[in-house]
């Protein structure tokens, strides 16, 4: 089973971020890492090989530092990456990196397309359906569980009702939740044998593509202004009395 | 004036009176509905027309044919925009719609404007943007919780939408629907009072502290991540980064330190309270109101406090 993970290098959510002078996503400062969700992404695919045998190829559209998340992507095992990077994707929208994204899975073989159910900067879900529209193919989305049965992948996801069972044939785009497994850590064997690991640049004119205009663009930007930091009061016996009282005062009982 | 649409997801959600209270602000507003539609609730929000497809395709298979039921209705009644739930579902659309029709699509959207600008939230509530699509008409997700949703009463005109479905659109079958029982609390998405419980709740038992306080409240039931991966409460209540972002009226935090990570799925909430027995919790930071204190004392009482009222 030939499998592709998508991973996304994303900055990382635990610092602050925010937007350049040119209302983008500023990616240039340090503190670039894996998106989350992708790491689970990548070790579904790794049980998978190690399980049906196959391939797993890392698949990322970013900025050339995102090479450094390639590499950590590779040290955890899957055998080869390919970077799509052009200056040309710089502030890319989500419709248009959907339209790079589908022109280099077609470029490769792949049963199976694994990537995260969401990226953490931002946050828009959409890309597993985007690519699966554009390839005509299945899209299984938030997997908390997989199964692989000869050519058929099925799903089990969690709704706000309850969860579902979904099922589809390959080749099919399957986006995973943090719940699906536990990513492993790369081994000191693994991130030596990643610096080896061939990563096939592309731009897109290798793609076959031409630059295109982003589909939506932002205006302005606000960042939040910090919370004024309210009432703090010590338990001293009265605590849960005040708490009740401030619920009140603001008409919330 | 154009229409607007709005993709109505099952059970007339309070997100989908949110988008109604929206469009009427952009144009005429038309509800697409899939399966049995509440026609009476959504006229009574504005609805003037209700386009309703009921092909069992929309049922059976994940998504794609409700994108192209909307992407066809597109093309035949050119809307001023498409307005859909910021939830999982309401995006996937979106996603599968912008492709169809190439053009773009904003999500995460607080407010839209009558020119389709939207103001997003961005970084997990750490700013907001104003934004707009360049390519192609407005199809904007919309968050639960970002309007009043406010009644304006229209006779909507019922249309039966007859859209054929491609086998493409067939591949993703839904094989089983499992309900778990959750109660009468409010949907945790959309409650206006959500009361959350962290791992300093301890164990799974002690919960019942939190849940009692939640349904005095009338509110709903949420935990840090810290308390779903010990197991003290199921995953599809965790609220942060890798849960579900609320951003309701109150937002009480019950033994959670206010990591980072927990703050991207509860910053815009209007008030928060939060009571934790470390002084320099970082919750304090963004607490309206704190008790530093027990919780296993604190919350008991206001409990009582708050039965006696
Ligand atoms: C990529 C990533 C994604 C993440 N996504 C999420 C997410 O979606 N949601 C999320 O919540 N977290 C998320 N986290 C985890 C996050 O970083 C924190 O680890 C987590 O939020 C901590 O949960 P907690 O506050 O319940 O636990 P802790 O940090 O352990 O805090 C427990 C708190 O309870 C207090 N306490 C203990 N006993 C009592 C008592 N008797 N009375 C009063 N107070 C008491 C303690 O003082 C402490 O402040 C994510 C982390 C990463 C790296
Ligand atoms: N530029 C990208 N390169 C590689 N994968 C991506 C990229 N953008 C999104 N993805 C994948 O799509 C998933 C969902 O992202 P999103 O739709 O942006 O929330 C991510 O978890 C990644 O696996």
């Amino acid at each position: 089973m030939n499998i592709v993970v998508l991973v996304k290098q994303v900055p990382d959510s635990g610092a602050a971020r925010t937007l350049g002078a040119d209302l983008t996503v500023e990616r240039a400062s340090a503190g670039n890492v894996i998106n989350e969700m992708d790491e689970y992404a990548i070790e579904e695919a790794l049980k998978l090989k190690e399980a049906y045998g196959g391939t797993v190829t890392v698949l990322t559209m970013g900025p050339a530092h995102a090479a450094e998340s390639i590499r950590k992507a590779l040290a955890m095992g899957p055998d080869e990456a390919v970077h799509v990077t052009d200056e040309a994707l710089a502030g890319s929208c989500a419709v248009n990196t959907s339209t790079v994204l589908a022109a280099a899975l077609r470029t490769v073989n792949a049963d199976l397309v694994l990537c995260g159910a969401e990226s953490t900067d931002g946050r828009v879900q959409v890309m597993p359906h985007m690519l699966a529209e554009r390839l005509g193919i299945a899209a299984l989305t938030g997997a908390r569980k997989l199964t692989v049965d000869g050519a058929r992948l099925t799903v089990e996801r969690q709704t706000d009702e309850g969860y579902e069972v979904v099922t589809a044939p390959t080749p099919a785009v399957v986006s995973v939740w943090d719940t699906i497994n536990e990513p492993r850590y790369p081994s000191f064997k693994g991130i030596m044998a990643a610096k080896k690991k061939p990563v096939r640049t592309v731009s897109i004119a290798d793609l076959g593509l031409t630059p295109e205009e982003p589909t939506s663009a932002v205006l302005e930007f606000s960042p939040r202004p910090p919370r004024s930091a309210g009432t703090k009061v010590v338990d001293d016996g009265a605590g849960g009395t005040q708490l009740a009282g401030y619920l009140a005062a603001g008409k919330f009982v | 004036m154009a229409e607007v649409l709005v993709v109505v997801e099952a059970g007339v959600k309070k997100v989908t009176l949110e988008m109604l209270t929206i469009a009427r602000g952009m144009g005429d507003v038309s509800a697409v509905v899939f399966g049995d539609a509440d026609t009476a609730k959504l006229g009574e929000y504005g609805a003037s027309k209700v386009y309703v497809a009921s092909d069992p395709a929309v049922r059976d298979h994940l998504v794609a044919p409700k994108a192209t039921v909307v992407a066809s209705l597109v093309r035949q009644v050119s809307p001023a925009a498409v307005l859909l739930a910021s939830t999982q579902e309401g995006k996937e659309i979106a996603g599968r719609l912008a492709v169809k029709l190439d053009n773009g699509l904003l999500t995460d959207a607080v407010d839209v404007a009558a020119d389709g600008t939207a103001t997003q939230v961005v970084f997990a509530g750490s700013g907001t943007v104003r934004s707009r699509v360049t390519r192609g008409l407005p199809i904007v997700t919309v968050r639960a919780n970002s309007v009043t949703p406010s009644p304006s009463a229209a006779d909507p005109v019922v249309t039966a939408l007859d859209v054929t479905v491609s086998d493409s659109d067939k591949l993703a079958t839904v094989v089983e629907r499992v309900a778990e029982p959750k109660g009468a609390r409010p949907e945790l998405s959309e409650a206006s009072i959500v009361v959350s419980g962290g791992r300093g709740v301890g164990n799974a038992a002690n919960f019942t502290l939190v849940e009692e306080l939640a349904d005095l409240l009338g509110g709903a039931v949420g935990a840090s991540r810290a308390a779903v991966d010990s197991g003290f409460y199921p995953h599809q209540f965790q609220v942060g980064q890798t849960g579900k972002t609320v951003s309701p009226q109150l937002y009480v935090a019950l033994g959670i330190s206010g990591a980072i990570q927990h703050r991207a799925g509860m910053q815009t909430s209007k008030t928060i309270v939060a009571v934790n027995k470390d002084p320099e919790a970082p919750i304090f930071e963004l607490a309206d109101f704190g008790v530093v204190g027990d919780l296993f004392t604190v919350v008991p009482q206001a409990a009582d406090e708050i039965r006696k009222r």
